[in-house]
């Protein structure tokens, strides 16, 4: 059994959902390899060996410094090809779920996709996808090999196994099309707090605030809490928070102890960015919010009465 | 200007969706609607055609014939005419087998561009573009939350999970759009009568050329092989403010010992 996993990086960091996916990886047994792609990369590379991967393959090339996904759809094709790997895992970004399907019609190769879990019994490789919005869970299978995958984002930490691994460099050759989409510009907003991926606690706002001044609320509950504030894509969009709070599928990947909620209806979009919360507590005045299906606890209720109550009395509490 | 907009029918959201446990395929038999975001492409497409005061809007799906009721959908919003890939044969079509239906359906249609809308309500796939693009061997930007044409390339605002990129792409293309890239006009009583008459054409796989062993599940490389039930959750409660919320939510917190 060979496994390959695509490790996604941005600026100087491989992104710890592809590295919590080169840990699932190790169910599969066998020989586990990661490939990275990018200009200056190669230490990054090296770092790979620490989490899991006994080979790295990487290709440095100024094709390559865009994310972009066609031109690393060719560098994985070719590895799939020269070393016969028979699974190539990827964890769920907007780069990786292009690069993944892509890749399917280029081998001819079936993807599986929300994928919680994989592993082998006998020979055969068995996912398990949460579907139709965590109602059922799906053992999934492919029928030929290569074995393409794309794990939902945050469902495993990375584990640290402190071995090293040995690095290989690959030439890519690029085709045509591959080539005829570029970047212009890229607009990536730095976050000034700490990174709500770290957080232990976060407080969470949507449209429900209303304005963008319910914020202000928002960001005291947070302080109260000693938690940090994210936002839903709506709310970004519509210029009331920075990008950089934006929890979602276009966002970051949160797994915080505590998550509330105020004012979000809990539409898949967002709910794919905090599912792994720990524990969620949603305020939101319709009954109906699909939020109330997956929180723990949730109160139906006017939010600009509650959140400012709940802040004094955690205050309180917190002397 | 020839502008291809691929969707999809999808459960109405009124409809409970469930996996029917013999075929382990999702059931269909309910109501129908057109995937929400496939509404944002099919206006961005009415848009560009608009702004360039010449072209043609097709909409290209594949599913049951009763998708062509979503079909009418976009026709009565403006689109010229609609294209379905209709055949038993092709039910249980993963995205290997949909996607090589799909391309093939592009390639007799030979747009300069093809839209999709970024995300199926029905699946929570975000793939099938890609795949797509891969086949027609076309550039693709994906998640385009803005569009803009301009001598032969298409200029996208791409979100991502870190910011926004600006992506350039020269046509014929594949575009992916969020739904954050426009509001999608109501069909008007006018373009609701007026869709009945357009042009509705419904083909078979072997009409595009699709060899069956490349088509439904002998086409397809991945397989669904038991359903279960996701582990519980624990239990949700949830409970309407009389007042005390805030102290209700108080006593839960500092019952897990998160205060």
């Amino acid at each position: 059994m060979s496994t390959l996993v695509f490790l996604e990086h941005h600026g100087n960091e491989l992104q710890k959902g592809s590295l919590g996916v080169l840990a699932k990886a190790q169910a599969l047994g066998g020989d586990i390899a990661a490939v990275v792609l990018g200009s200056g990369v190669e230490a990054l590379a090296a770092d790979a060996g620490r989490y899991g991967a006994s080979t790295v393959y990487v290709a440095d090339d100024q094709k390559l410094e865009a994310p972009l996904p066609q031109p690393r759809v060719d560098a994985i094709a070719q590895l799939v090809r020269d070393k016969g790997i028979e699974t190539v895992l990827f964890a769920q970004s907007i780069l990786s779920a292009d690069i993944a399907a892509a890749l399917a019609a280029r081998l001819e190769a079936g993807l599986n996709w929300q994928l919680v879990d994989i592993a082998a019994k006998d020979g055969q490789v068995v996912g398990k996808q949460s579907a139709l919005g965590d109602s059922v869970l799906v053992d999934v299978g492919w029928t030929s090999t290569p074995r393409l995958a794309l794990f939902r984002a945050g469902v495993a930490d990375p584990v640290e196994t402190g071995g090293s691994a040995s690095v290989e460099k690959i030439e890519v050759a690029f085709e045509e099309h591959s080539l005829a989409a570029e970047m212009l510009e890229q607009a990536h907003e730095e976050s000034s707090g700490p990174s709500i991926e770290d957080a232990a606690v976060i407080v969470a706002g949507g449209r429900g605030l209303g304005a963008p001044e319910g914020f202000g609320m928002i960001e005291e509950l947070a302080k109260a809490l000693g938690g940090a504030v994210a936002a839903t894509r709506a709310v970004v969009d519509a210029g009331w928070y920075p990008y950089a709070a934006q929890v979602g599928q276009t966002g970051k990947n949160v797994s915080p102890g505590l998550y509330v909620a105020c004012g979000i209806s809990g539409a898949i979009q967002h709910k794919v960015g905090m599912q792994n919360s720990k524990t969620i507590v949603a305020i939101n005045k319709d009954p109906n919010a699909p939020i109330f299906e997956f929180a723990d606890f949730g109160v139906v209720g006017d939010l600009h009465q509650i959140v400012p109550k709940l802040t004094e009395l955690v205050r309180a509490r917190r002397g | 200007m020839k502008i291809a907009v691929c969707v999809k029918q999808v459960p109405d959201a009124a409809v409970h969706k469930r996996i029917d446990s013999g075929t382990k395929r999702l059931d269909r038999s309910g109501e129908g609607a057109l995937n929400p975001v496939d509404a944002n492409a099919v206006e961005e497409a009415l848009r560009i055609k608009e702004a360039a005061g010449e072209g043609e809007v097709v909409v290209v799906s594949m599913g049951p014939e009763k998708a062509l009721d979503s079909l009418r959908k976009a026709l009565a919003m403006g689109a010229d005419r609609a294209l379905l890939v209709s055949d038993s044969a092709a039910a249980g079509s993963d995205l290997v087998a949909t996607s090589y239906a799909l391309a093939k359906a592009l390639e007799r249609e030979s747009p300069d561009l093809v839209l999709f809308g970024q995300q199926a309500s029905d699946s929570d796939g975000a793939v099938l573009w890609a795949a797509v693009a891969e086949r027609l061997r076309r550039p693709m930007i994906s998640q385009a939350a803005e569009l803009k044409l301009e001598g032969g390339q298409i200029t996208g605002k791409r979100q991502t999970e870190f910011g926004y990129d600006v992506i350039r792409a020269t046509l014929p293309a594949v575009v992916a759009v969020a739904d954050s890239i426009n509001d999608p006009r109501y069909p008007s009583l006018k373009g609701i009568m007026g869709a009945k008459k357009k042009q509705q054409d419904v083909v078979s796989l072997a009409d595009l050329g699709v060899e069956a062993e490349r088509a439904g599940e002998q086409g397809s490389r991945t397989e669904v092989l038991a359903l279960s039930d996701p582990p519980p959750r624990g239990d949700t409660q949830k409970i309407e403010d009389d007042g005390s919320g805030a102290e209700k939510i108080v006593e839960f917190l500092a019952g897990k010992r998160l205060l």
